[in-house]
């Protein structure tokens, strides 16, 4: 499943802290969308918000409306818990649990919905998850060890294997790569091109390569000044932001003439 | 000239040398006084050992003499850890977890005053306060569940029993562990913690996946040294206890078996010969079980190193 996330009218505020500022937008399902623009631009904020993992911040609050596939995931009824289920996230660094093998970090989200399961079940789970992180040919005969016996760009294709394992309707990357050399980043990169076929993807990157080379549309945010709130300046198709933004800001930015 | 491949001698810094020396000396020191204990407690308690030793009719022999002895103290200290565990880990994840800042602040002060009470002041609350306040319950426990063998017996009129100690030697080893498994639980990574919940993890669930599981190593290294302290404390059991010489589950009657600290300080001031070194022998078994507890405690950290999250 892949599901349309609808933003209308977004402020999201750390207390009394306007950090973003009205966005607008929709992000298609089956695509990839970069969210890009210098630090502090309220990038991260964003994404986090798609999966109410900003709320872990005592504070931190929205206004306006965030819809999948129609449903607003800020209605009162909807448990934070539940939209997370929904909702895969990949950190900047690799944060695979380090207290379990290989195995417990790719089965540990589906346990917290279901206790019980077979081992087959268990092994058949694993391999498909790893096999759709691109990692189970590394890992097949070390399922046992531990998830931090791996190399950086491992840990984060495992924690990759962890978040589609449950079978998420979206995935969130933010800066899956920013922590990893240029090979582990290329299989990253070819990663989540695959995922697309079957998730919505939004990924948060300040490699501008990066967006051109694996996305569909891209978001540039931007910042006034510090002490100010990141605004979305421009979202677009990707070729075109890159190539004719309609922005000046945009243009500066993409070509490296920023500030 | 210097050339490559030569002998170069590192340049060695006077702050560098000075520091690796006192770090040096302390850390022999410590194995100093750690090999002259046990030398001494070796050679005290050797005349005790010897067949033709004279007890006057205090002990048959050494072993009979101290075994009881030995069980009272692991049998009290391990009762005072099945309580004080499971209470500690809960204060540390109230702290660490839920309280807020500003009461969780006031939480630990109160622990750490808790910490320096004097245990000779635990030991007469516990025979002033918590005996006659408990008994009631003994009483209860002994009628109701007393088909259970470790409520059954007579119960004593005193509340002055094997769990009256426990509770009192737990809530004197509580404090301190309570604090080392907060800093453990303090320090579980931030990343750990939120990949828990971006996968869904409710409070609890995040807390059963990230924070206990990485603060495994840091509760058996607070229940060693909570041990510790119960296996080696004195005052509050030979205040508590109204002991007697014999190997006795029952948690509720008056017919316990002391410790082997409470039971040297008790007797240790008349005692003389052979018996005096009787006595200090059973310091040489509390030295030993001690040493052991600890190595074991090592060797099931150690054991689950690559999963401890250190690497």
């Amino acid at each position: 499943m892949s599901k349309r996330i609808e933003l209308k009218s977004l402020n999201v505020y750390y207390s009394k802290f306007l950090a973003v500022e009205d966005v607008n937008m929709v992000i298609e399902p089956k695509a990839i969308t970069a969210f890009i623009g210098p630090s502090g631009c309220g990038k991260s904020t964003l994404i986090r918000t798609l999966n109410r993992m900003h709320e872990v911040i005592p504070g931190a609050y929205v206004e306006g409306s965030l819809t999948m596939d129609g449903e607003d995931i800020y209605a009162a009824e909807v448990d934070p818990v539940k939209v997370r289920r929904q909702v895969g996230m990949v950190f900047q660094r690799p944060n695979p649990f380090p207290t379990m093998s290989i195995k417990e970090n790719v089965l540990s989200g589906y346990k917290l919905n279901n206790n019980r399961m077979s081992k087959s079940d268990a092994d058949e789970l694993t391999e498909k998850a790893l096999v759709g992180a691109n990692l189970w040919n590394e890992v097949k005969d070390r399922l046992d060890r531990p998830g931090s016996s791996l190399s950086g760009g491992q840990q984060q294709r495992l924690c990759i294997a962890r978040a589609i394992a449950v079978e998420p309707d979206v995935i969130l990357m933010d800066e899956p790569t920013s922590a990893l050399d240029p090979i582990s980043t290329a299989a990253i990169e070819d990663l989540a091109v695959e995922l697309k076929e079957k998730f919505t993807v939004v990924i948060v990157t300040h490699n501008m390569q990066q967006a051109s080379r694996i996305s569909d549309m891209t978001a540039f945010f931007n910042i006034a000044g510090t002490g100010m709130p990141g605004k979305l300046i421009e979202y677009d198709r990707t070729e075109k932001i890159f190539s004719n933004p309609t922005q000046k800001q945009t243009e500066d930015y993409v070509s490296g003439r920023f500030g | 000239m210097t050339t490559l491949g030569g002998q170069v001698k590192p340049k060695v810094r006077l702050g560098d040398l000075v520091f690796s020396r006192a770090a040096s000396v302390a850390g022999i020191g410590i194995l100093i006084t750690l090999a002259a204990v046990a030398v001494f407690l070796f050679i005290q308690a050797l005349p005790a050992l010897n067949p033709e030793a004279d007890f006057s009719g205090k002990a048959e022999n050494p072993i009979s003499y101290v075994t009881p002895y030995v069980f009272g103290t692991l049998y009290g200290s391990i009762i005072a850890l099945a309580i004080a565990t499971p209470l500690a880990i809960g204060i540390a994840l109230y702290i660490s977890h839920y309280a807020n800042r500003r009461f969780s602040q006031i939480l630990g002060y109160i622990m750490d005053l808790l910490a320096a009470i004097p245990s000779v002041v635990y030991g007469l609350w516990g025979i002033m306060v918590l005996a006659p306040f408990l008994n009631p319950t003994y009483l209860w426990l002994n009628e109701n569940l007393g088909w259970i063998p470790l409520f059954a017996g007579q119960v004593s009129a005193t509340g002055r029993t094997m769990l009256t100690v426990g509770i009192v030697l737990a809530i004197m080893v509580l404090p301190i562990m309570a604090a080392l498994i907060r800093e453990v639980f303090l320090q579980t990574p931030r990343l750990h913690e939120e990949a828990a919940l971006a996968l869904g993890a409710t409070r609890w669930e995040m807390i059963k996946m990230a924070v206990l599981p990485f603060g495994r190593p840091g509760i058996i290294s607070s229940m060693m040294l909570g041990l510790g302290r119960a296996l080696g404390e004195t005052m509050a059991v030979a205040l508590v206890l109204s002991p007697a010489s014999i190997i006795n589950f029952a948690l509720l009657t008056s017919q316990n078996s002391n410790t082997i600290a409470a039971n040297i300080a008790l007797h240790f001031p008349e005692s003389g010969g052979d018996y005096r070194s009787l006595l200090i022998a059973s310091g040489l078994m509390l030295f030993l079980i001690t040493m052991l507890i600890n190595m074991l405690a090592r060797y099931i950290i150690s054991r689950r190193a690559e999963f401890s999250g250190a690497n």
